[in-house]
């Protein structure tokens, strides 16, 4: 990457991957990415190979988040550089599969960028992941993407964070984007929810295909909202669930939650009040996945990035 | 049937089920908060509370090896136990164990089964019969707010009804949706707690000697099962649930309506020569049992009077329309939300 005159310069985006499956019961992802293996027309622009992929084929077959562990978390440099053996957990293996091809991850060979589709139970509407504030690819991606989308909206969620933080499939990748539509119940194929999540990669895609005939991106700002903290269920001292989240919260993804807000219900309908310093906005609320993972919901705060001008090297 | 009294004994033994499918999770929630509570005996009735697949439960699975709730057929029941049996084969014999026999003089007055769906279908009150009368006075005596209740039933004679509420002598589903599966929405749970609390009630007025006057009652009656179009080879589905039939359960659909919708964007209608009613739209579950949505016919079905057996209260023998039913004085009203 050089800089000249206040314009960043990237190789063009030549190797593009799209994937589908990673948790194998989020059937949007799924579809579209089998849609495209047997006719991938819709997906090619010129002097781009887009690949799409199912990361997580046997956790698809059987209709399940996972099989042995989440694929989505599985993409650590422990994992990624342990002796590969069939002992090791299904998504293990699949994690160093996905790395030889699309990888390594870190280095020059990688893919340049990996769309990575969920689906989310919670209300979040069309949301683009971004892993890390310095990515001015990603950045100027985004924004064109929620230009070309307006009216409608497509919150960016940042997750870089120096604990929440967590190691994705698409992390492989120099620039990896997440694509999170909801609410869709796991096992479920929506058609409005398909169509939302077809449209933002028509728009990804059509950024590529600009950036790499040489088109110049002039310097933006992209509002996001930045990942602060997770909160798990009220539990008792056996771990068990003690409290929904409140009638009020339910639903409720991006809108601002206050101190004093009402937060979780607990089975006998006494409320329990969000109690931090200051307004958050939260996000993932009530995902299935997550009860497992002890989270209820996680905090955000709005912040505006600022993205350089960017040109095709 | 107008006019009809009919007189059956107290409804002592009640038995509320949840987790008959391990992520439908108001019915498992609602039942580990009773069994917390330890809550069995209230006024004329006592209640078991159980948690029907404990292990789907644990996995948050809707079953581990096969589903339960379609376990409790009179084959089934009596089938033979080896240590290949899957789990919820045997786990269905110990429940009618527990509550049954099926179609014994000592199962459960009533067995109330809990479930939720992906579906948009509200609250439903689902019976294998349109002839429990108990069961239907149950509905008729549901009061909602905010959320519509409906009777549905299957044509099934007892001993091929396959289903946990067949084990009574008495028995339905509750099924209240949408909720995702592997997830608790408050006002669902809400909603379930309220129409176990208002069923409770009927029996303790039932059981106290207060007659239901009987009337007619609107009841949908299964017609048939709808797949989605599948690919010949792979048999994966190449279609979704149309866009303008997504969450609209309950709305009759008519010749030529849209159903789906191919994901090349082609509007694919409905065929059939009968306008019907279309639920359970878009049932995470049903993909694998290849059904999209069913179809239901609709009807008025007749309810008789209804009294305690040796009860000195007897009603005047004249029909009341359903929507005047007359609700006795003193009833304890909880009051919906």
């Amino acid at each position: 990457m050089t800089s000249s005159t206040n314009v960043s310069c990237f190789h063009g985006a030549r190797r593009v991957a799209i994937f589908g499956g990673t948790h194998g019961n989020e059937m949007s992802g799924v579809t579209l990415v089998n849609l495209w293996i047997q006719n991938g027309k819709e997906i090619q622009r010129k002097g781009v190979e887009t690949k799409p992929f199912i990361t997580n084929p046997r956790a698809v077959e059987k209709c399940t988040r996972y099989v042995d562990t989440d694929l989505n978390r599985a993409f650590t440099t422990e994992n990624l550089s342990a002796p590969s053996g069939d002992d090791l957990p299904y998504e293990v293996q699949r994690a160093q599969q996905i790395n030889e091809i699309f990888g390594p991850k870190g280095s020059p060979e990688a893919y340049d960028v990996i769309f990575d589709l969920h689906n989310t139970t919670s209300n979040m509407g069309c949301t683009l992941i971004l892993e890390s504030s310095k990515d001015h690819f990603n950045l100027q991606m985004m924004h064109y993407i929620k230009k070309a989308i307006a009216p409608d909206s497509c919150p960016v969620l940042l997750t870089e964070h120096p604990l929440l933080k967590y190691s994705t499939s698409r992390s492989v990748a120099k620039h990896p984007i997440g694509l999170e539509v909801g609410p869709q119940p796991q096992g479920v194929l929506r058609s409005n929810i398909f169509e939302s999540m077809r449209v933002v990669l028509k728009h990804a895609l059509d950024f590529i295909e600009l950036f790499n005939e040489g088109l110049e991106f002039p310097p933006c700002t992209v509002d996001v909202f930045r990942v602060s903290e997770k909160m798990d269920y009220p539990r008792d001292t056996n771990g068990n669930i003690i409290a929904m989240v409140h009638p009020n919260l339910q639903d409720c993804d991006w809108e601002p939650l206050n101190p004093g807000d009402p937060m979780f219900q607990t089975f006998d309908g006494t409320t329990i009040r969000y109690e931090g310093a200051g307004t958050v906005y939260p996000t993932f609320i009530n995902e299935a996945a997550y009860y497992e993972k002890q989270q209820a919901f996680v905090t955000t705060r709005r912040e505006t990035l600022a993205a350089g001008a960017i040109k095709k090297a | 049937m107008e006019g009809r009294e009919v007189v059956l004994p107290t409804v002592s033994r009640v038995a509320l089920c949840g987790g008959t499918h391990g992520n439908e999770l108001s019915g498992v929630y609602l039942v580990r908060e009773r069994l917390k509570r330890k809550v069995e005996e209230e006024e004329h009735i006592s209640v078991v509370t159980v948690m029907s697949n404990p292990r789907a439960v644990q996995q948050c699975r809707r079953y581990t090896e096969t589903d339960l709730n379609r376990c409790f057929t009179h084959a089934t029941l009596s089938g033979p136990v080896t240590d290949k049996t899957p789990y919820e084969i045997v786990r269905s014999q110990e429940l009618n164990t527990l509550l049954g026999p099926k179609g014994s003089p000592e199962a459960m007055d009533l067995v109330c089964d809990l479930h939720n769906t992906t579906a948009n279908m509200g609250l439903c009150l689902i019976a294998y019969s349109d002839c429990d009368w108990i069961s239907l006075h149950i509905y008729r005596y549901l009061q909602m707010s905010d959320i519509p209740v409906r009777f549905i039933h299957f044509d099934l004679p007892l001993n091929e009804a396959y289903s946990l509420d067949s084990v009574g002598k008495h028995g339905f589903a509750i099924e209240i949706g949408p909720q995702a599966h592997g997830v608790v929405r408050s006002n669902i749970l809400s909603t379930m707690q309220e129409g176990v609390q208002q069923m409770l009630e009927w029996v303790r007025l039932f059981n106290s000697g207060t007659p239901f006057e009987g009337g007619k009652v609107d009841v949908y009656t299964m017609v048939k099962n709808v797949d989605y179009p599948r690919d010949f080879e792979t048999r994966g589905i190449t279609a979704a649930i149309h866009p303008q039939l997504q969450d609209r359960d309950f709305c009759l659909l008519r010749p030529n309506d849209p159903v789906f919708q191919t994901f090349s964007g082609e509007t694919l209608k409905y065929t059939g020569t009968e306008p019907l009613y279309p639920f359970f739209i878009n049932e995470c579950a049903y993909y694998e049992k290849g059904i999209a949505l069913s179809l239901w016919s609709n009807a008025a079905s007749p309810s008789p009077h209804m009294a305690l057996a040796h009860s000195r209260a007897v009603p005047d023998r004249q029909e009341t329309r359903a929507d005047t039913l007359l609700r006795p004085e003193g009833a304890r009203w909880t009051g919906a939300r």
